[in-house]
């Protein structure tokens, strides 16, 4: 597959196709949204159903508190923001009046990661899958592309309890196919390998394809596990790679400090110790920029995931 | 729903405080001073006004009573006990670990409609229930009682401009204006007023009551009900620590329970007020 004849659709669309299709099949989806409803897609929403739709202006916290008000009344609110926002501004709200009452609200937050580019640092997401793991009762979702992004607009429907949805601004390659199995909680091994496995999340996961093609042009076979749930995390998939592979490499457009990352070092620590290298954002804000220049400034491309692998690999040698 | 017996319901109103400070006593910490003050508002509106049934206390179409200052959850618990949402018995329970009655309440304890503790959040999970009811049809009202402290919060403000934007007059915020938070008087910590106007300039209709006066929240609540095309604020002006001379109106009474001979000391006075009913 070459990267350049992929289809390149933000996940942000594929979120938003799918709550149009969830809003037809069940009366209950209702969707709020933080004044950013073209940006995040809810727009499509609002057009087909604006009965069901709720303008909250820029007012995160009354949002979030909202959607917990229709959550108890049997509704199934989507609540939409930029990640920065729903995951840092309102993480209290989220706290207390959604996940603390166990309540089924669906948290999107778009815009997550540097690939939002020239907007900077203000607006890129890089703590969210910290922030909301740590929460008892939170699922937290990081579709791959589009395609998984609408299945995982669907899927959070479906569960009943606190959902986060971790989606992209820039388009991203497609690099899923509809009939492939989206489980929540459940990893997709993509390439299977002995020599080394490595973890992606989000756009990640195209970074990470590209470094196995590299490492396999070195002789360097590696497993690639696009594991779309940080929360509940896939401890089978993560565990039987540890135990197969000796070496593990976690990918994230994210800070590596309690993100996606640790998650997977937290489970193989503790069962199956082997060595994990993180590529991610180190313990900085982002900048403006493009979203490409801004992977290749942070160190997160494929390169350094290749980079990361040989490392894991040498680390089990000694 | 016709009005109660008013003597009747005063006496209540000394058994409830009775069993707060008990409550607060046994368990060794809490909020006397916030407790003491809402228990008129919560039994003129329990006793009259707010359509419920202990005995299904999931019933759909029941009015909500959601309380934002979770805090002030002691009277609160006392008053769902004499409903009957549960036994009187796991009233002393209060605080302890096994117990249902946490130090700040918790969805899922029969009659407790929303956790909170963390303040600010109740007004905004108020409008949702509303908007809710609404999209569905279904009569209900959602009363939400907030303290004047607690407004220092900004999501108050801005879920009071969510509930004008939507014309939600099936929402009611009452306040506890009882003019002291943690810090000091309330004037004095972040200055609140011209306090009803705030509301009106945020598109709410404002009536100001007693809170202590049971009549005159009775009042308070039909003249809410009659409004309509906008939301209601009642601001019950009160007394923190309403019915015990030494914990009345002291700030240092936000957040402590009384010691024995306090305990001791408070119910006597208490008993004697009834005695005068």
């Amino acid at each position: 597959m070459s990267k350049e004849k992929m289809e390149m659709v933000p996940t942000r669309d594929g979120f938003g196709k799918g709550l149009v299709e969830l809003g037809g099949q069940d009366k209950d989806v209702v969707v709020l949204s933080a004044d950013l409803t073209d940006s995040t897609r809810a727009n499509w929403f609002k057009k087909e159903f604006p009965d069901r739709f709720f303008g909250m202006g820029v007012a995160e916290q009354d949002m979030f508190s909202t959607a917990a008000g229709f959550a108890l009344m049997g509704k199934v609110p989507f609540a939409c923001t930029f990640g920065v926002f729903a995951s840092g501004r309102a993480w209290d709200q989220i706290r207390v009046s959604i996940a603390y009452m166990h309540l089924n609200v669906k948290i999107v937050g778009t815009h997550g990661g540097i690939s939002v580019g020239p907007d900077g640092a203000t607006h890129q997401a890089l703590e969210e899958i910290a922030l909301m793991r740590i929460i008892p009762s939170m699922t937290v979702i990081v579709p791959a592309d589009a395609v998984e992004a609408k299945k995982a607009t669907i899927a959070a429907a479906k569960i009943k309890g606190p959902v986060y949805i971790r989606l992209g601004r820039a388009p991203v390659p497609v690099i899923t196919r509809q009939e492939d199995v989206f489980e929540v909680g459940r990893a997709n091994v993509l390439r299977e390998g002995e020599d080394v496995a490595i973890f992606a999340c989000g756009q990640m996961v195209c970074e990470a394809l590209t470094a196995c093609d590299i490492l396999e042009k070195e002789g360097v076979k590696a497993r690639l596990i696009n594991l779309h749930t940080p929360k509940p995390i896939d401890k089978e998939t993560v565990l039987k790679a540890a135990k197969e592979t000796g070496a593990i490499v976690t990918a994230e457009e994210h800070t590596v400090m309690g993100g996606f990352g640790s998650a997977i070092a937290e489970v193989v620590a503790g069962d199956s110790p082997v060595p994990v290298k993180m590529v991610g954002v180190k313990d900085r804000f982002g900048l403006s920029g493009e979203p490409d220049e801004l992977f290749a400034y942070f160190g997160i491309k494929a390169k350094d995931i290749a980079a990361a692998a040989r490392e894991a690999i040498k680390m089990k040698k000694e | 729903m016709g009005r109660p017996d008013i003597l009747e319901l005063k006496k209540r109103a000394i058994e409830v405080r009775k069993d707060i400070l008990k409550m607060l006593n046994l368990a060794g910490s809490g909020h006397s001073g916030g407790s003491l003050s809402i228990v008129e508002i919560l039994l003129a509106l329990y006793y009259y006004k707010l359509k419920a049934d202990p005995k299904r206390p999931g019933w759909k179409e029941r009015d909500r009573f959601l309380l934002s200052k979770g805090h002030a959850c002691p009277a609160l618990y006392a008053v769902l006990a004499h409903k009957g949402y549960f036994p009187k018995e796991e009233l002393w329970g209060l605080r302890k670990l096994g117990s249902r009655l946490q130090g700040h309440p918790q969805f899922g304890l029969p009659g407790i409609e929303i956790s909170s503790g963390s303040l600010g959040q109740g007004l905004s999970i108020a409008n949702g229930i509303a908007l809710a009811a609404r999209l569905d049809k279904l009569p209900i009202r959602v009363y939400c009682l907030m303290g004047d402290g607690e407004t220092n919060e900004g999501q108050v403000w801005e879920a009071a401009m969510t509930a004008s934007h939507y014309k939600l007059d099936n929402v009611c915020a009452i306040i506890d204006f009882n003019k002291l938070q943690i810090d000091g008087f309330c004037c004095e910590v972040k200055g609140v007023m011209p306090y009803a106007d705030k509301w009106r300039d945020f598109g709410w209709h404002a009536i100001e009551a007693d809170g202590h006066d049971l009549a005159s929240l009775m009042d308070a609540y039909d003249a809410a009900e009659k409004v309509k095309g906008k939301p209601t604020v009642i601001i019950a002006h009160t007394i923190k620590g309403k019915g015990v001379s030494f914990i009345e109106n002291r700030v240092e009474w936000h957040g402590i329970a009384p010691k024995k001979d306090e305990y001791e000391k408070a119910v006597k006075e208490l008993d004697e007020a009834l005695k005068k009913l």
